[in-house]
């Protein structure tokens, strides 16, 4: 067991934060926000509780929390004016507002400029990293059923029709789109911490692609499909080692294969294959 | 008067929709809006629940002024419509389609759940039946697993009203509620609306079918060119000379 | 002075490639209303295919160039194909399309990789005769000049296509309504097929200049560009021909403007996507969009 841990440790570890920064983009999506700004999230919550931790030697749970509030108040402002635009213009803008961020992480001094931090005292385990997964999935899990949730459903599948029903749609939206980059930011300090070094590059466009690419494969409308979608991509690599693919041009392809054929075929994601084989034995 | 409409104008793009409209709806009436196409009905009701806010002129609930109002602030003061397009959350189920416009009745709050709390669990329960009153009420009751999306046109209507009904509302707004239903579901649907009044419920509708709505409605406003020809009741307005006009185009006289 | 002149000048050259990118993007959006995220995957293949049939089959330079081009728009067929044509019923379309295509933007980009590998790759020196051309004091090579008149040319034409032909009139009317298109006897079908050829035609004219300009082509070369064409379709208004060319134009003086004055390379894209951050916050339609915003 124990040398199970030590091949897979680390494979384990990223899909368990995988799996959280999948999370953390559903939230948006379930409230029909595609908001491709939460890798950067992810990248101020890194930056922030790094910095905490390495220039003033902070508390590491206070570094992460700090992350995560600096994320979701960046998320407060960003999210008041980009909320009015809908669908596509919505993704650009926060694609955009990504870029931005990486910009700033290439440039500020605080944040290493290209090169990153570098020495990030290793603080996070195992049992942190799924404790957090558990304990959000639970949350989001919850959140679902309730009040919230519904409006967040109703949003998604009808703004206008949610509007007059008595939904405050701007309130709802912003809680989803900020909730979204508060998960984010924890994941993003957690990898920090994981990961020893943080460089802007890991949050730009590629990361956005690749959370919305876990919550299509896995399936966006329940709080598993996320979660399951991070953990096939994560383990797919390793399953085609498995097979003798190393290469990376075989792995790429795999995975456009997957996101083809998943979204051509099961438009609400893998979990849906669960819930449908459910559905036909009953 | 329930509903107040005072000098009501609402313009697009220097197209008047809307001009001057004037009339009152009486609590716990039927009451009839029409008018031939582009006459600014449904621009109206969009006014109504604040969806489209208008540019001058007053609108009174209760006799308070709500045309400032964001949509679902006049929702929570107790209005709730149905669309001329049919808006239904076409991926939820009849049953999840009127749980989600609960949102108004309180319950589900996040933290009971949280805490597993035995109210939360109760609150539940009492939502899932209100909902179900709801769909029977609306006769489809029977459809509640099936996906919004797979009904029939007809059922989709009544689904519709099922869940502006979960509002509790005091004031309802129906944009072409019968349209493409069969006569037997017309019936229906008119034995339901008079229900609906007996209980308290008042109800401003637009409508095409004149029978239906002649039979309906305790009174009528007729709609021209975005202002208001008549308010009356059924007879007046049949009679009236603007209405023929309004429909017919204006008799030509002839020498 | 001239040294500002020159790096306006620098900018014109790079930004008009990017205005030929963007217009493939901009085409496709316009009339379909999706973005095709694959744009940059077929950008990429067609520079790299370029400089493959120029080294190995011994073609003349031009014949190797139209040949690329084809080929990229070929590759769009196969993209519409597979990624978007089935997906046309589903009532989100748009958001599925979008998808779709970086499914297929990612298996394009692992077929670069396999078949030319992941190093950075040039055109064989002497290729082509540079002259170098001094003007006062500021200088440009005739490769420069070339790039420019094909890719101002590539759009002018296709401009003039949009407004007198009749495959651009169709597209044109496919792009206000699909269902009148069809009533009046216009074969969308078809016409959606060769939007998406000439869009990426034009993308992949767009990687072969740019790997000219540059001299180093290599399979990632798509990542740059794909969120510079996205700022510029939007600085530009969605869907607008022209504004996608402006746009270009002042994407690329925006960047080389920004290095220049702050002497940091790094802060290259700073301006240009922070300005578009504020036009999507202040003005979604863009500068000289047709207000084309969905409102539910």
């Amino acid at each position: 067991m124990s040398e199970f841990f030590a091949v897979y440790g680390s494979l384990i570890n990223f899909a368990g934060l995988n799996a959280l920064l999948a999370l953390s983009l559903y939230v948006p999506l379930s409230a029909g926000q595609l908001s491709l700004g939460n890798a950067a999230f992810a990248g101020i919550g890194a930056y922030v509780s790094a910095i905490l931790t390495m220039r003033l030697n902070a508390p590491f749970p206070l570094a992460i929390a700090a992350g995560a509030f600096t994320a979701a108040c960046v998320a407060v402002v960003i999210g008041a004016p980009v909320l009015r635009i809908r669908g596509i213009f919505l993704a650009m803008a926060t694609l955009a507002f990504g870029e931005v961020v990486r910009i700033a992480a290439v440039n500020l001094a605080i944040t290493g400029g290209a090169e990153g931090l570098i020495g990030i005292p290793s603080k996070t385990t195992m049992l942190i990293i799924y404790g957090t997964l558990g304990v959000a999935a639970y949350f989001l899990t919850i959140l679902r059923g309730s009040r919230i949730g519904w409006s967040f459903a109703s949003i998604r599948e009808d703004e206008t029709a949610a509007m007059v029903m008595g939904i405050n749609t701007t309130l709802y939206k912003n809680s989803a789109f900020i909730l979204g980059a508060f998960i984010a930011g924890i994941a993003g300090g957690l990898y920090a911490h994981l990961n020893f070094i943080i460089t802007p590059g890991e949050f730009g466009f590629a990361a956005e692609v690749q959370l919305l690419i876990y919550n299509i494969v896995g399936g966006a409308r329940s709080v598993w499909g996320p979660i399951l979608g991070a953990f096939i991509l994560t383990a797919i690599p390793e399953v085609l080692r498995g097979v003798d693919i190393t290469a990376g041009p075989p792995r790429l392809f795999v995975n456009g294969l997957i996101l083809l054929l998943v979204i051509l075929y099961l438009p609400n994601g893998l979990s849906s294959f669960f819930k449908r084989a459910k559905g036909s034995s009953e | 008067m329930l509903l107040e409409f005072e000098q009501i104008s609402r313009s697009f793009g220097g197209v008047k929709a809307l001009s001057g409209v004037t009339f009152g709806v009486g609590e716990g009436t039927i009451h009839g809006l029409i008018g031939p196409n582009g006459s600014g009905k449904t621009t109206l009701m969009n006014v109504v629940s604040g969806l489209c806010p208008p540019d001058g002129g007053r609108l009174l609930l209760g006799g308070r002024p709500i045309h400032r109002l964001g949509p679902h602030r006049i929702a929570g003061l107790g209005v709730a419509r149905t669309f001329q397009n049919i808006r239904l959350f076409a991926g939820m189920t009849c049953m999840e389609n009127v749980i989600a416009a609960q949102h108004l009745r309180g319950g589900r709050a996040l933290l009971p759940r949280l805490l597993r709390l035995r109210g939360a669990k109760i609150s539940e329960t009492r939502s899932v039946a209100e909902a179900l009153t709801c769909l029977t009420k609306a006769g489809i009751a029977a459809r509640k697993s099936a996906i919004a999306g797979a009904l029939s046109y007809g059922e989709r209507r009544r689904l519709e009203i099922a869940r502006a009904m979960a509002l509790e509302p005091r004031l309802l707004l129906l944009d072409e509620p019968i349209a493409g239903m069969r006569l037997r579901e017309i019936e229906e649907m008119e034995g339901l609306f008079r229900s609906l009044a007996r209980s308290g419920i008042t109800i401003l509708l637009i409508e095409h079918n004149m029978p239906f709505v002649m039979r309906l409605c305790h009174r009528i406003t007729v709609l021209h060119f975005g202002q208001t020809v008549i308010t009356g009741a059924p007879e007046e307005v049949a009679e009236h000379q603007g209405v023929i006009d309004a429909y017919l185009g204006p008799k030509r006289t002839e020498g | 002075m001239s040294v500002f002149i020159q790096q306006l000048i620098n900018g014109f050259f790079i930004g008009s490639v990017y205005g030929l990118f963007a217009i493939g993007y901009t085409l496709v959006f316009g009339v379909l209303d999706i973005l095709n995220l694959a744009h940059a995957a077929i950008f990429t293949l067609g520079g790299l295919s370029a400089l493959w049939l120029t080294r190995t089959t011994g073609l003349p330079v031009w014949a190797s160039f139209c040949l690329a081009t084809l080929f990229s728009g070929l590759l769009g067929l196969v993209l519409y194909r597979v990624a978007f044509a089935p997906l046309r019923r589903r009532a989100d379309s748009n958001l599925s399309g979008l998808i779709s295509s970086i499914a297929m933007a990612i298996i394009f980009e692992a077929g670069a990789f396999e078949i030319f590998g992941a190093r950075t790759v040039r055109f064989p020196q002497g290729m082509f005769a540079v002259r170098v051309y001094h003007f006062d004091s500021l200088t440009f090579t005739s490769l420069q000049l070339e790039i420019v008149a094909i890719a101002l040319g590539l759009m002018v034409v296709l401009s003039l296509c949009l407004k007198h032909s009749r495959t651009g009139k169709a597209m044109r009317a496919v792009a206000e309504s699909e269902t009148t298109a069809r009533l009046l006897g216009i074969p969308v079908e078809r016409i959606i097929s060769e939007t998406f050829f000439v869009s990426s035609a034009l993308g992949g004219a767009a990687g072969i200049l740019f790997g000219l300009y540059f001299n180093a082509l290599g399979p990632d070369m798509g990542r740059s560009i794909e969120l510079k064409g996205l700022a510029v379709i939007i600085l530009g208004g969605m869907g607008s021909i022209p504004g996608a060319i402006l746009g270009g134009i002042a994407f690329g003086m925006s960047e080389v403007l920004t290095v220049a004055l702050t002497g940091m390379s790094s802060l290259r894209d700073a301006v240009a996507f922070s300005v578009l951050l504020l036009i999507l916050i202040l003005k979604p339609s863009g500068l000289l969009g047709r207000g084309r915003i969905r409102q539910a």
